[in-house]
């Protein structure tokens, strides 16, 4: 009983097409039939019609038709389906046979080339006799036919042909041997097709007439036959939905048969063909549902029907089949299109195929240990060399009476158990491939353990352990320790069939840790065979191992242990859950360098019984301090870790003063143990493993339950225990103290001190001290260009000096001495800043013996904020807007103080660039002016805008400068001098202009002469009307109204008395100006030039005159 | 009535596993962790769509030859399957459904204990009785 005998067969598993045969043509030695027969079959695409085509001879036999049976009565079928039925359809009797024969219409030898034919095609007729096998003709023309209807001698001679070889109109064809050859065979095609569909309806119908003659008693074998006849040949003729239906009532009556022993195997045989068939279709329906349920219920159906007790190896087999092809119909419909889900995939199959697979080896091995002999002449060995029918058995073939059964002998499984172990595997991972696709990562590695243990069985170790290893990490990682111990105990028994120390190691460790579910005697043993590995000694074997391959195993360990020298072996631990814990923490996260680091090491043992132990290493991110974490015992006394109790380690080391301001990391920590074979472990990082971080968790959830009196127990509670795997070297605290004083806030552009009091605590002389003082890095790039530090207090600096003095250098500090120093700060901007001060010295300290030079340092800030100065504006007692040229004007400036401070103004001066001051350069009015919080200096300059040169009509006037400093400071801190860029100034130029030279005041009654000039600025005559208007407060006398002409250049005046009438503030009379060639110049232009009241006292008394004149 | 009844923890590993002492306890254990592949995939999806108004029971995961398996997940992600033989038919869904909120219950109460440390495996003989009930009855 091979595996492959489960194979379903090809015929079975292919497409059912319509079966055409060619005949006539001869492709190997004619050019043109050659050119048919290629466009027949090549490039057979989807859209081309479902026919296979094959080239026959003309006198080719076909199968011999059996002669038509009148009645059943009298007999008994002897199977349910022949084996080569399926196949005669497909490959050997044709639908169709088509002659193929070269002739044209116009043939000199018409006549002769008729008969030809003719008995050509009786010729096939005779072969196919009794059969339904279509014949058609199709001539080889050499020339284009023409349209039909118009060849009046095709015509005759074709329905002459017709005759000749008794063929209806609709089964002779044209071919013209032309261009378009391809063209015409799809036409020619198409025909066939529909001649094929004819023949298979015709024999679907002969199929169905037999039912009549049937009876349910003798003839329920029929039953099933015919029904699968016809859905097959249903399935030919491309109608699947039909195909289906009647596959359905097949399956239905095969499981209406009456089994029994004998007949089982042929149930099952053609159930699971017809069950494969309707998938097929379903999956082809694109109706996958039905066919995962038609599959249940063919699984749920067949499930039982296992026969006799010795068979159930071959049903677990056949089980195995009928999922592993429904996966693989399933798996073909998914790349066709269709999409599957996690919970509905192939892999569900092949996994259910896989197990049944191992069932069947299983039982096998049963059977082959009851050890029957295998019967001499061979019963498999049937000399016809194949079955009648599907399903039977080759040494009782055609009985179809119940028997009593024949037990199938065992002998025959031996051969093939290699073979089983092969397609468990390819089961295996085929389900591997599928599970992975849809997202079953568990499912996987269910499955890839599934694959190690047959590789175990197997023989094969080294894949076996490749594949363990592989998914012990998901299980270790996801914590089931159940099954890990499971795993690790087959990859136990594949580590020491194959005598791997380091693998045979690995795994003791681990089983003896306590991830491993195992029981204390179990652990036992293995902690025994794992110390004799240690002492090199071979192991005794693990239980459940073939005896034979425990044998070869240990002559393998014997060759391991004669080799000495592979004796020592370095396995890291971190991945694995070891027997052996290890914690390393520094006792605190940061040190200073004058402190002594401290380190301890906590190691704890799962195993049963106490471990020796040699050698204690860590190794330091630095390695220079690794010579101080070493433990070694002698030799004599051994360290040993006892079960379940915690072990510490206490290291204490100085670190090296350049190390200040570095992590110091645990990299590594060793533990060594060699008596005999030497193993090390290794703990990346500062111990721990994957199981710990979780135990961590557990524990410190547990203890803020617990609160403080868990904390207070006075054992050491391993799984609380932290890691601290790096502390960070710092420097020593400073015993210096720095103190600053200032007076904020500092003011725009002021030179603004601070003094620094740096005392020393220190016991010692600190040496170089420097002070580094400025602003502080890491603030806005455009504070740095605007604020400047010096040392110099006495002159101001420039924008060149720096805005952090890095590293000046102080001297030496005496104990308990004092050291003060002045820093200046001069800022151009407003806003906060903020300060650093740092003094770094150098002091010899010794620690533990050890002599070490320390950096200290302190760092000040100082917040200051600036307060700004001035502020200014503009005017000619009138705000101006424009600036006339050459006319004088006035200029405005107005200090205002914000500073907290009061303010000394020492000087103020202007710089002008175009204009010039109407009035020599005086002492500044506002010198030596103290200005409070708030308070206002204004001064004020007459200021006369000569003719312009150029066509602008703005211009700059100047800079403002004043120089202050604070009030309260001393004499000597510089002036400070803050300049104040003047706006611009728009300019404009007058016409005509005009003044009046008058009193500063006038008297009632008293003459008071005002004389009016009039300036032309043009290069032209102007004419200018000129009137005065009456005034209620004067009388005058002059030109009341007048007409003038001034000449370019030149001046009029115009004199005026005018007689006031009133006292106090008195309107002059409104002179009123007109130049009538120059309209945008008239009297409110000109009015502002001119002033508009005086102030005329009253009439004094004669007496009086004298005392008014002394006035 | 099962066959199998776990708890498994938000991080997916075993709580609380009994299977009847009859049949290979492995298999179980593998069982159950296969089927979180679809407790994983159905939680995912589920919590995507529908927020805070999740159905606790998962109902069946996936079928196997011998097996059906349900799935329920709580609010804080603690997992219940049950393993069902599939030749049990008797079974609905309602009682599944009742013996998942039985065993939620349960399962509340253990963790109400001040004394349990949540995360922890749990060892309580109440929650025992009641996964008893719900198995299998053999001998």
């Amino acid at each position: 009983m091979t595996v492959s005998q489960w194979e379903l067969p090809p015929e079975l598993c292919c497409r059912p097409m319509a079966f055409v045969a060619l005949t006539g043509l001869d492709v190997v030695y004619n050019a043109v039939h050659r050119a048919i027969w290629d466009a027949f079959c090549a490039n057979r695409r989807a859209d081309r019609v479902p026919i296979s085509f094959k080239v026959l001879p003309g006198d080719h036999e076909y199968p011999k038709c059996r002669t038509k049976r009148t009645s059943y009565e009298w007999y008994i079928p002897k199977g349910i389906l022949k084996t080569g039925w399926m196949n005669k359809h497909l490959n050997l009797v044709p639908a169709l046979v088509v002659l193929f024969y070269e002739l044209d219409w116009d043939d000199p030898q018409w006549k002769e080339k008729q008969s030809e034919c003719a008995t050509k095609v009786e010729i096939v007729r005779t072969s196919l006799q009794g059969r339904n096998t279509k014949v058609a003709v199709v001539l080889i023309q050499k020339k284009t036919p023409l349209p039909p209807g118009e060849d009046l001698v095709a015509s005759e001679r074709a329905a002459a042909l017709c005759n000749a070889c008794d063929l209806s109109g609709k089964s002779l064809f044209v071919l013209p041997h032309t261009d378009h050859l391809v063209g015409y065979i799809i036409r020619l095609e198409n025909a066939f097709y529909e001649h094929a569909q004819t023949y298979y309806y015709t024999e679907i119908r002969r199929v169905k007439s037999h039912k009549e003659f049937l009876n349910k008693t003798t003839h329920q074998l029929l039953f099933v036959r015919h029904q699968f006849k016809i859905a097959f040949f249903s399935e030919l003729k491309q109608d699947t939905q039909n195909a289906l239906k009647y596959y359905r009532t097949a399956y239905s009556l095969v499981h209406e048969l009456r089994s029994h022993e004998t007949n089982m195997l042929e149930i099952k045989t053609m159930s699971g063909f017809i069950n494969y068939k309707i998938c097929r279709l379903c999956f082809q329906h694109n109706t996958p549902l039905d066919a995962i349920a038609q599959f249940r219920k063919h699984i749920d159906l067949c499930k039982k029907k296992i026969g006799s007790a010795e068979l159930s190896f071959e049903h677990a087999a056949w089980m195995s089949k009928q999922f592993q092809s429904f996966g693989d119909l399933f798996d073909e419909a998914i790349k066709l299109g269709l999409t599957a889900i996690q919970t509905q995939n192939p892999g569900f199959y092949y996994q259910q195929a896989a197990c049944f697979s191992q069932e069947r080896k299983q039982l096998a091995q049963q059977l082959c240990q009851a050890a029957v002999n295998y019967p001499s002449p061979d019963p498999l060995d049937t000399q016809s060399g194949g079955l009648d029918f599907y399903g039977q058995r080759p040494w009782r073939q055609g009985h179809q009476s119940s028997v009593s059964p024949q037990p199938l002998l065992g002998g025959v499984l031996k051969s093939d158990l290699l073979l089983e172990q092969e397609l468990i595997i390819a089961l295996l991972s085929n389900a591997v491939a599928q599970f992975k696709k849809y997202k079953c990562p568990r499912m996987k590695s269910h499955l890839m353990v599934q694959m190690g243990e047959e590789y175990y069985h197997a023989k094969d170790y080294t894949k076996a352990l490749k594949l363990l290893d592989y998914v012990m990490c998901d299980y270790r990682t996801e914590r089931w320790w159940g099954l890990l111990t499971a795993i690790l105990i087959t990859a136990l028994r594949c580590a020491y069939l194959m005598a791997s120390v380091k693998d045979y190691i690995i795994y003791c460790m681990e089983l003896l840790g306590r991830a491993s579910t195992l029981k204390e005697e179990q652990k036992g043993r293995i902690e025994k065979n794992f110390f004799k590995v240690l002492m090199n000694e071979v192991p005794d074997p693990e239980p459940d191992c073939d005896p034979s391959s425990v044998a070869v195993a240990r002559s393998l360990w014997n060759d391991c242990i004669a080799l000495a020298a592979s004796n020592e072996f370095t396995i890291e631990v971190q991945d694995y859950i070891p027997f052996i814990q290890c914690k390393a923490k520094f006792c605190s996260p940061s040190f200073h360098i004058d402190q002594p680091i401290q380190l301890q090491v906590f190691l704890r043992a799962d195993c049963p019984h106490p471990v020796p132990l040699n050698k204690l290493a860590i190794s330091l991110s630095n390695q220079e301090y690794n010579q101080w974490c070493v433990v070694e015992s002698l030799a004599q006394e051994t360290m040993s870790l006892l079960p379940r109790a915690t072990k510490c380690f206490n290291f204490r080391f100085v670190a090296k003063s350049e190390d200040v301001g570095k992590k110091i990391e645990v990299s590594v920590v060793m533990l060594g143990r060699d008596n005999g074979r030497c193993v090390f472990l290794t703990w990346r990082g500062a111990g721990g493993d994957i199981a710990s971080h979780h135990e961590a968790l557990q524990a410190t959830r547990s203890s803020r339950r617990w609160g403080r009196g868990f904390e207070m127990r006075p054992e050491l509670d391993w799984d609380s225990l932290l890691i601290q795997h790096s502390t960070m070297i710092i420097s020593r605290l400073p015993k210096l103290s720095v103190q600053l004083s200032h007076q904020p806030p500092a003011l725009i552009h002021e030179l603004y001190r601070i003094s620094v009091t740096i005392e020393s605590q220190e016991e010692g002389v600190a040496k170089d001290v420097t002070l580094t003082a400025g602003l502080k890095p890491g603030q806005d790039a455009i504070l740095g260009q605007s604020t400047h530090v010096t040392l110099d207090g006495t002159k101001v600096c420039d924008d060149t000096t720096l805005a952090l003095l890095p590293d000046v250098p102080l001297g030496d500090l005496n104990s308990g001495t004092k050291l003060e120093r002045s820093v200046y700060v001069r800022c151009r901007s407003t806003g906060p800043r903020v300060f650093l001060f740092h003094v770094a010295y150098s002091i010899d300290t010794t620690v533990e013996g050890q002599q070490i030079v320390c950096k200290c340092h302190k760092v000040e800030n100082v917040v200051t904020s600036l307060a700004q100065v001035s502020l200014l504006w503009m005017s000619l007692f009138e705000p101006l807007d424009q600036v006339a040229i050459d006319i004088p004007f006035m200029l405005m400036t107005d200090i205002f103080s914000t500073s907290p401070w009061p303010l000394v103004l020492a000087s103020s001066c202007l710089q002008l660039l175009t204009m010039t001051s109407n009035t020599p350069q005086l002492q500044s009015q506002l010198e030596e002016v103290v200005l409070q919080t708030g308070e206002c200096a204004s001064e004020c300059f007459c200021l006369r805008c000569p003719p312009l040169t150029n066509s602008n009509n703005t211009v700059a006037t100047g800079q403002y400068l004043i120089s202050w400093r604070r009030k309260p400071s001393n004499a000597g801190s510089p002036l400070i001098q803050t300049t104040v860029t003047l706006p611009h100034v728009i300019l404009e130029s007058v016409p005509l202009y005009i003044h009046a030279d008058l009193p500063s005041f006038g008297r009632v009654r008293e003459s008071l002469p005002v004389l009016y000039y009039i300036e032309n600025r043009t290069a032209l005559v102007q004419e200018v009307d000129m009137a005065v208007e009456p005034s209620d407060a004067f009388m005058f006398s002059g030109l009341k109204q007048v007409r003038l002409r001034i000449l370019p250049g030149s001046e009029q005046r115009m004199l005026y008395n005018y007689y006031p009438l009133m006292a106090g503030y008195q309107t002059l009379p409104q002179l009123n100006i007109s130049l009538p060639r120059c309209p945008t110049t008239n009297t409110h232009t000109l009015r502002r030039f001119l002033p508009q009241r005086i102030f005329v006292k009253p009439q004094g008394r004669q007496l009086d005159d004298i005392s008014i004149a002394a006035a | 009535m099962a066959v199998c009844i776990a708890v498994i923890a938000k991080e997916n590993y075993p709580l609380y596993i009994r299977s009847v002492p009859t049949q290979n306890k492995l298999k179980f254990h593998y069982t159950v962790h296969t089927s979180l592949d679809v407790v994983e995939e159905k939680v995912s999806t589920v919590g995507k769509s529908l927020g805070d108004q999740r159905e606790l029971y998962l109902g069946l995961l996936y079928p196997t030859e011998d097996y059906k398996v349900y799935g329920y997940v709580t609010n804080s992600k603690v997992k219940f399957v049950i393993v069902v033989d599939s030749s049990n038919t008797s079974l609905r869904d309602n009682e599944i459904r009742s013996m998942f909120r039985k065993l939620h219950n349960s399962f509340t109460d253990v963790m109400c204990n001040p004394f349990h440390n949540p995360g922890d495996p749990i060892q309580s003989k109440a929650f025992d009785g009641i996964v008893s009930g719900m198995m299998v009855q053999t001998g």
